[in-house]
């Protein structure tokens, strides 16, 4: 696709450990493209926060084998970036906001000076413009009396203020691309909200792309418009926000869908969950993974792994239930009114 | 922070006053006089021997006496030493020790430090196995193993530096390099568990994801937050150099604090054995009161003397 601003085709990382090679990400693809957000949906251990991390090469390099594929940005592939280019890329065209802000800032410096940290490693400004424009990006992210907090220190913020403040470390340079990996799992709901319609508006402001890691369905709708959805290091599938929702083709989506609490259904009903538990990605077999779980398997999940399926020019799926000789099965009710995007945005 | 540290030096004198205390009385419990050959002197001689020195008077009125001296910065004069006063004798055997102890640590936080920092970064690795084995050496063979080792060694066989006794500057770095020898491990050990804590930070990573150059984000973010917590062993280092040299002065002969103690000891001088324990827990103490101190000026989590800054988490 040519507006796609990062593309990400056939990712492929392992960690070596003591038991083995461990295979994080296997084969994935997608796109990003200018302005919107995309969301990787799946449990623990799918291999979202690897994907995200080896786009910014993260990864600890000694035990990280990336044996395969590319992540592309702007027509060049980062992977074969160096060091020092890929030190360029990092916070000022491509930011990360990270899990748990409690832990994401440096306790002993303070606040002003790491939001200026990134903003005077990419932008040739003095010292000054750099303490204004860390401030003025404070006061985009909502902190009050922003001129005063610069000189506070992580311990002395709340944890929403702390995400704040690792949000606006992220923008300081403008980036294209923001990298959000679960944003809001480690934050109270009602400021999970406040985050999410941070992001949501700074977006609008800037036009970034987002690309959101999460495993919460709620921040998925409140967010994004196009959905990916991981099982243990591949994307099993790809759709817009109405199409997973709506017309979604996988099983584990299905799964996903119905062991989320839905606000117009009735309390007693009980939510499915997803029975079993993801497999160990250190023995993996050649089939599905979703095989030992999935209500619907075949024969053929055990020992084939399925191609994608495109269903439309968005909408891609990998699954035997494609296939032309499966048998038609009927999808379980998912509750499809959950996706109420006036209500959420 | 003026009232903690006022409130701080209270302590340390009701300290002082106690080990005061102590020793005094404990003091009285080692065999034998003040005087040499006492056997050989007369009852009358010994009368007027006790009654210059004042033990000829009730144990609690010399402690009161010795405790009024004391205010007055006096540590009362040498039994054995013909009229030599404790303070002079302590100010003439400060410079050695001080010399070495000093050049000790200076030498054993750089090189434990390097050895730490090393062994962290490259973690798993040959120079990690190097760095660890050295330190476990290091703490676990007594300081004068390594000493005599080095005699033998570095002052005998390849006579690049004196073996012993005290006479120019070359004389001080031997018995230096054999107190650095605990402090090295020690910090290296110290280090290298706490930056790779640090390492494992999500911050650091946050640092990387901000594009900084690698060698910033350990100088300014790792190595930073893994220094706090060495700060807490300063003071324990700081007695093992003081114990450290009562050995090593005696090994390499340097007329330092610590070789008059031992021998003060040895000839039951009550005045100098005091004075000097008095002199080494003051100190002690002050290491502990910077100590303190400097772990609140490093983190500013900690507010010394509950301070303005109220945590809103």
């Amino acid at each position: 696709m040519t507006d796609a601003i990062l593309s990400v085709e056939n990712l492929d990382v392992s960690f070596q450990s003591h038991n083995g090679l461990i295979r994080a990400v296997r084969g994935v693809n997608f796109d990003l493209k200018k302005g919107e957000t995309l969301a990787i949906v799946g449990e623990s251990g799918s291999g979202k926060s690897v994907t995200a991390k080896s786009i910014m090469q993260l990864l600890p390099k000694k035990t990280t084998v990336i044996n395969n594929g590319s992540i592309v940005y702007e027509g060049e592939d980062l992977l074969t970036y160096n060091k020092k280019e890929i030190e360029k890329i990092r916070g000022s065209e491509i930011s990360m906001v990270f899990q748990d802000p409690m832990t994401s800032l440096n306790p002993t410096m303070k606040i002003g000076k790491q939001v200026m940290e990134g903003i005077i490693k990419h932008q040739d400004v003095s010292k000054k413009e750099a303490i204004t424009k860390a401030k003025e990006l404070l006061e985009l992210v909502g902190i009050p009396n922003a001129e005063d907090r610069m000189s506070s220190y992580p311990h002395e913020f709340s944890g929403g203020m702390r995400q704040r403040v690792v949000i606006a470390m992220a923008l300081a340079c403008d980036p294209k691309v923001l990298i959000a990996d679960e944003p809001t799992t480690a934050l109270d709901v009602t400021i999970q909200a406040q985050i999410l319609d941070l992001m949501k508006d700074i977006q609008k402001k800037t036009g970034t792309s987002i690309l959101i890691i999460t495993h919460d369905l709620g921040v998925v709708v409140n967010m994004a418009q196009r959905i990916a959805v991981m099982y243990a290091g591949q994307i099993v599938e790809t759709g817009t926000l109405e199409e997973l929702f709506y017309e979604s083709n996988h099983p584990y989506t299905w799964g996903l869908l119905q062991s989320m609490p839905k606000l117009h259904q009735d309390r007693s009903v009980p939510l499915i969950p997803i029975s079993g538990s993801p497999p160990d990605v250190s023995q993996l077999h050649d089939g599905c993974p979703f095989a030992a779980r999935c209500p619907y398997v075949m024969k053929v999940c055990h020992s084939h792994m399925p191609d994608q399926s495109k269903l439309s020019e968005t909408h891609s799926v990998a699954c035997w239930l494609q296939d032309e000789r499966a048998p038609r099965v009927e999808k379980p009710d998912l509750g499809g009114e959950t996706v109420d995007r006036t209500e959420t945005s | 922070m003026v009232k903690f540290v006022i409130q701080r030096l209270g302590y340390m004198v009701v300290t002082l006053l106690i080990i005061i205390t102590i020793t005094f009385f404990l003091m009285q419990l080692l065999p034998g006089t003040p005087f040499s050959n006492p056997e050989k002197l007369s009852d009358r001689q010994l009368e007027v021997m006790n009654a210059k020195y004042g033990l000829d008077k009730p144990l609690a009125i010399q402690y009161f006496t010795y405790l009024g001296n004391l205010i007055q910065g006096d540590l009362g004069v040498s039994f054995q030493s013909q009229g030599r006063t404790v303070n002079a004798m302590i100010g003439e055997r400060i410079g050695p020790s001080a010399l070495i102890g000093g050049q000790g640590v200076v030498i054993g936080l750089i090189l434990g430090l390097i050895l730490g920092v090393i062994s962290a970064l490259k973690h798993n690795t040959i120079f990690d196995y190097g760095a660890v084995f050295i330190a476990v050496l290091g703490m676990s063979i007594p300081s004068f193993v390594f000493a005599a080792l080095m005699q033998y060694y570095i002052g005998v066989q390849w006579g690049l530096l004196p073996a012993a006794l005290w006479k120019d500057y070359s004389y001080s770095i031997m018995p230096s390099l054999a107190l650095s020898v605990l402090v090295i491990a020690t910090v290296a050990r110290f280090i290298r568990s706490e930056m790779l804590e640090v390492l494992g930070q999500d911050y650091v990573n946050t640092a990387r994801a901000k594009g900084i150059k690698e060698v910033t984000v350990i100088l300014r973010h790792v190595l930073r937050n893994a220094l706090i917590p060495v700060v807490t062993v300063l003071g324990p280092l700081a007695v093992s150099i003081m114990t450290g040299t009562l050995v090593i002065e005696k090994i390499f002969a340097v007329p330092g604090l610590g070789e008059q103690f031992t021998l003060s000891i040895l000839v039951n001088d009550y005045s100098v054995i005091l004075g000097i324990t008095l002199f080494y827990s003051a100190l002690f103490i002050f290491v502990i009161f910077i100590v303190d101190i400097l772990y609140g000026i490093l983190d500013p989590r900690i507010s010394i003397g509950g301070g303005k800054k109220d945590g809103t988490s």
